[in-house]
């Protein structure tokens, strides 16, 4: 299973990348086996203003269905389109091509609460 | 309690399956992934194990009444070598379980019961058991395999000398298939053509290791309890303990053609009587979903603004690629071509009522 070093993680499972006040959101690895085939993403439309650990969207697996979670609270900028048609990017490539959505922090101090890479593979295992 | 390990639990593991917890054994969810191993099934083979589910023997002089007793379906109407789907009944028509019952000699049958069941089912059998009928609990004895597919046929052939088609579909021979000796039945859940392959749980490897050698060159995969669940819904077949359970009875289920009420006295006749004189006040529907919507079991059925139902079985359909469902209605609103909706998460999510199965297979 696959953890990247240098992003941010939740207990729910995203991951957080950040660049400037923008941060990338999308799910685990780990994340994405465990739910199993994703059919489809429900994302919050461009301008949604999101709170930290508040729900900005759906998840649905063949066999079930998750909430999805903001690791941080803005506005989101970005969102990514290519899921619509291709949700099954989740499974193939969740760090990269499966991302979710972009937020405009308002808050960069929440970053704080966020788990480093050791800390949330310690969690899964 | 110790959960419970099948005969085929090490090959699960090092196939590196997902196991999960079910009916007290640990069981594989999905190998590869749902979506992939479901249409491997309906395009080709798939291997499931299945030896979680219960196998009951029942013979004696007196097994033949004790099962007209027992079950819905006439008993007396099977062949040696037939099998019959059916359901146990309360008194009050309430479904116990539902199960395929095996005729394999004069006074000699065999029960395949549901591995969630199992306990009860035992239970309930042995309280109603008469003189002249004898029991037997052969579950931890016998493994279990469905192989199932249009090339479940050439899959199997391979590995016995039975004529496979001369076997008619729900019926069974006795003999060798991969060395072993095995009950094969023209049987599964899938809709598919297929078989079940029931044998004595010391050869689970030998035999498993035949059938995806056998198979190879179909491109056989194992196959989980997911894509087992996704490619029975798409038949609209009942899941116990979701679509059928002690507080629905087998009328409204769609099971009235398992049910012989004509054929004397059975467990929960009466008020199945009572139930078709007066009529089904509702019924077990399969619905659609227009658009990116997924029922799930528990959610619930509206018709306009009013709750008419709860969701029994939901799920993404990998042939239809598009949510399907089972439900319990009322039977005003039991017609193909009725709109309703479904509660997903504070939104009514359109659905109607379909046709079903909703995929379009000839298991014979």
């Amino acid at each position: 299973m696959k953890i990247l070093k240098d992003l941010l993680y939740t207990e729910e499972h995203e991951w957080v990348s950040v660049e400037e006040d923008v941060a990338t959101i999308g799910i685990t690895d780990y994340a994405q086996g465990e739910l199993g085939d994703v059919v489809f993403v429900e994302l919050p439309a461009v301008g949604t203003e999101v709170k930290q650990m508040e729900s900005f969207g759906t998840i649905e697996a063949v066999k079930a269905v998750s909430d999805l979670f903001a690791p941080v609270s803005g506005q989101v900028v970005e969102i990514n389109e290519a899921l619509a048609d291709q949700p099954e990017l989740v499974n193939k490539d969740p760090f990269v091509d499966g991302w979710m959505i972009k937020i405009k922090m308002s808050d960069s101090s929440e970053l704080e609460s966020l788990l480093k890479a050791d800390t949330y593979k310690s969690m899964i295992s | 309690m110790e959960i419970k390990k099948t005969g085929f639990y090490d090959i699960h593991q090092q196939l590196g399956a997902k196991l999960v917890e079910f009916a007290g054994y640990f069981m594989p969810i999905q190998y590869r992934g749902i979506m992939e191993e479901h249409r491997r099934v309906r395009s080709t083979v798939g291997l499931f194990d299945v030896s979680h589910m219960g196998e009951f023997f029942v013979f004696g002089a007196q097994a033949l009444p004790f099962l007209q007793k027992m079950t819905t379906n006439d008993v007396s109407k099977l062949a040696i070598n037939q099998v019959q789907y059916s359901t146990m009944c309360y008194e009050n028509g309430g479904i116990v379980d539902d199960l395929l019952v095996y005729r394999l000699a004069d006074d000699r049958y065999m029960l395949v019961v549901n591995a969630s069941n199992l306990k009860k089912d035992w239970e309930w059998l042995n309280s109603h058991r008469t003189s002249g009928v004898s029991l037997e609990d052969r579950s931890d004895a016998c493994s279990l395999l469905a192989l199932q597919g249009p090339k479940s046929f050439a899959t199997l052939q391979k590995l016995t000398d039975l004529d496979l088609q001369q076997i008619p579909f729900y019926w069974l021979r006795e003999g060798e298939a991969a060395g072993v000796k095995m009950m094969i039945s023209r049987t599964g859940y899938t809709g598919e053509p297929g078989f079940e392959l029931c044998f004595p749980v010391e050869h689970s490897a030998r035999v498993w290791a035949a059938l995806m050698e056998a198979g190879k060159e179909f491109d056989i995969e194992p196959i989980g309890l997911g894509a087992r669940d996704t490619l029975r819904l798409e038949m609209k077949y009942c899941l116990y303990g979701n679509d059928i359970d002690a507080d629905t009875n087998p009328l409204e289920a769609g099971l009235g053609w398992i049910t012989k009420l004509a054929k004397g006295d059975f467990i929960g006749r009466e008020s199945l009587l009572r139930v078709r004189e007066q009529g089904v006040t509702r019924k077990l529907i399969g619905f659609s979903m227009q658009g990116k919507a997924f029922p799930r079991h528990g959610y619930r059925i509206f018709s306009g603004m009013q709750p008419v139902g709860t969701v029994t079985s939901g799920s993404f359909s990998p042939i239809l690629e598009k949510g399907i469902g089972a439900g319990y209605v009322p039977a005003a609103l039991a017609a193909v071509g009725t709109p309703l909706s479904i509660e997903i998460r504070n939104t009514q999510a359109p659905a109607v009522v379909c046709e079903t199965p909703f995929v379009k297979r000839s298991p014979q």
